[in-house]
């Protein structure tokens, strides 16, 4: 397993946004995207502030622009739910180049589209500057309970195992004269699946007896030492982003 | 591997709606969490883990569903529900789905509420009540669990998805007026087809897991086992 169990997002550089305690980005991220649902879709100068704020953080980040871009691309399949309501749509028709299209289905598109893609970035930036490891302790100083905190240790950790049983049975298979191309691989991987499940499993139990004799408790050391909290100071400083973003879903909403 | 959005990402229902079922997913949650304590063992701990880690990869396995430009996918609510019971289950799905909204921007997180009344509170409980039912009801062979495990893994995805067409019905933000009905059909249809491959691996999973270490099958321990459980194999299954 890699140091700090770093995830493929996260991006391995210092900078002011790193620094700052995992709890305090998980909040202000969760209340950033609440307030960007609750805007009016109507008040279109709303979200270009949006976007200012997030490419604000994003430069403080040092994340790139191009990364942020490709790894959006998750957001595709909503991104063609999106482009078919205008087509969908009832009520109220333009005309737009020869297509009849649905006023409330252009609304509904954009709604999703600049909604979703905020949100998206917004947890993109938090899992660049986070690694999986600080989510959870941050969601535990967050009085995550504990039973989900701990679910969520071993989930991000048995990932890794998981991965890894199944690569070992792949090259198991090819060694025996498999030939697993395109497809085809497919049928293999199915046949081995409730192996691979348990095989994972036996590895991981052995994991979980291994931390228990060492000490572990369900709690993740870092936390019950209380290192390294989050100050006053920090949580001000985190709190500028959601409290601009209210601040204009606030102003949106007067205004429609 | 590319991986795409596929939970119900922000804006696409509206904010009420949303935070109804926020509070009606928050309250199934607490339940969870109190219930799922006392299940919560030296044995089931790892298991949760693992069937957390199992559910977010086989979660990236992604039918989209271009007619209707909705997506699809496997839910792991049955397997989660077979394995560690409908508590811990729930949590798990639940696990699954905060993390993947949180860090992979898969599901917005004002969304959560939805997503995971569907596919944690909806699809567990389906799946744990065909479990119930079929278990007492069909003969207690490896047979008989893998048609459980199939069955009940198809009824909970197909009842899931209908939950989001409830949802869209109840918030949505664009009304679709009469396509709203071909959103229903599209979604059963594509979600039976989705249905049956997670009954599938749901079934096989199951029946090896069962027939090698059927202490960790948590739906077979509130039944009397049929046959003394076999001394686990050593040195792993292969």
């Amino acid at each position: 397993m890699a140091a700090g169990h770093a995830h493929v997002l996260y991006r391995e550089v210092d900078s002011p946004v790193h620094r700052l305690p995992p709890e305090v980005k998980i909040a202000a991220m969760v209340a950033f995207t609440i307030a960007v649902v609750a805007t009016p879709r109507e008040a279109l100068w709303a979200f270009g502030a949006y976007a200012l704020l997030v490419v604000a953080v994003a430069v403080l980040a040092r994340v790139n622009a191009r990364w942020l871009l490709l790894r959006s691309t998750i957001e595709l399949p909503f991104v063609v739910f999106a482009v078919a309501l205008p087509f969908l749509g009832v009520g109220e028709r333009v005309d737009v180049a020869g297509l009849s299209l649905s006023v409330d289905g252009l609304y509904g598109a954009w709604n999703i589209v600049a909604k979703g893609t905020l949100g998206v970035w917004a947890s993109l930036l938090l899992a660049a500057s986070t690694t999986t490891r600080d989510l959870i302790v941050g969601l535990d100083r967050l009085r995550c309970p504990q039973i989900l905190t701990q679910i969520a240790t071993f989930m991000l950790r048995y990932l890794d195992v998981l991965v890894g049983e199944a690569r070992r049975m792949r090259v198991a298979r090819i060694s025996r004269g498999d030939d697993p191309r395109f497809v085809w691989q497919l049928r293999g991987f199915a046949a081995g699946v409730g192996a691979l499940f348990l095989r994972a499993f036996e590895r991981g139990e052995r994991v979980y007896l291994a931390m228990l004799s060492r000490g572990y408790t369900g709690r993740m050391p870092a936390v019950w030492q209380g290192a390294g909290a989050a100050t006053t100071g920090q949580w001000l400083v985190a709190a500028t982003v959601p409290v601009l973003a209210g601040a204009v879903a606030a102003t949106a909403v007067v205004l429609t | 591997m590319e991986t795409l959005a596929m939970h119900i990402s922000n804006g696409i229902i509206n904010g009420p709606v949303a935070a109804v079922f926020a509070a009606i997913a928050l309250a199934a949650m607490a339940l969870c969490v109190l219930r799922g304590r006392q299940d919560l063992d030296d044995r089931l701990a790892p298991m949760a883990g693992l069937v957390a880690a199992f559910i977010f990869a086989v979660q990236m396995l992604n039918f989209p569903i271009f007619t209707a430009g909705v997506s699809g996918h496997l839910l792991g609510g049955a397997l989660a529900a077979m394995l560690v019971g409908p508590w811990v289950g729930a949590l798990c799905v639940a696990v699954v789905l905060v993390v993947q909204a949180l860090v992979f921007g898969d599901g917005g997180v004002a969304m959560l509420g939805l997503n995971i009344t569907n596919m944690a509170v909806i699809g567990i409980a389906v799946a744990y009540l065909v479990i119930a039912l079929l278990l007492r009801v069909l003969p207690r062979t490896m047979a008989g669990l893998s048609i459980t495990a199939f069955v009940s893994a198809l009824v909970s995805v197909v009842v899931a998805a209908m939950g989001f067409v409830l949802q869209y019905q109840l918030g949505g933000t664009t009304d679709l007026g009469g396509n709203l009905s071909g959103l229903a059909g599209t979604m059963a249809v594509s979600h039976l087809f989705i249905g049956v491959g997670e009954g599938l691996i749901t079934a096989t999973t199951v029946v090896t897991v069962a027939k090698v270490r059927p202490d960790l099958v948590y739906a077979l321990r509130a039944l009397k086992p049929a046959t003394p459980a076999p001394a686990p194999a050593l040195g792993g299954v292969r």
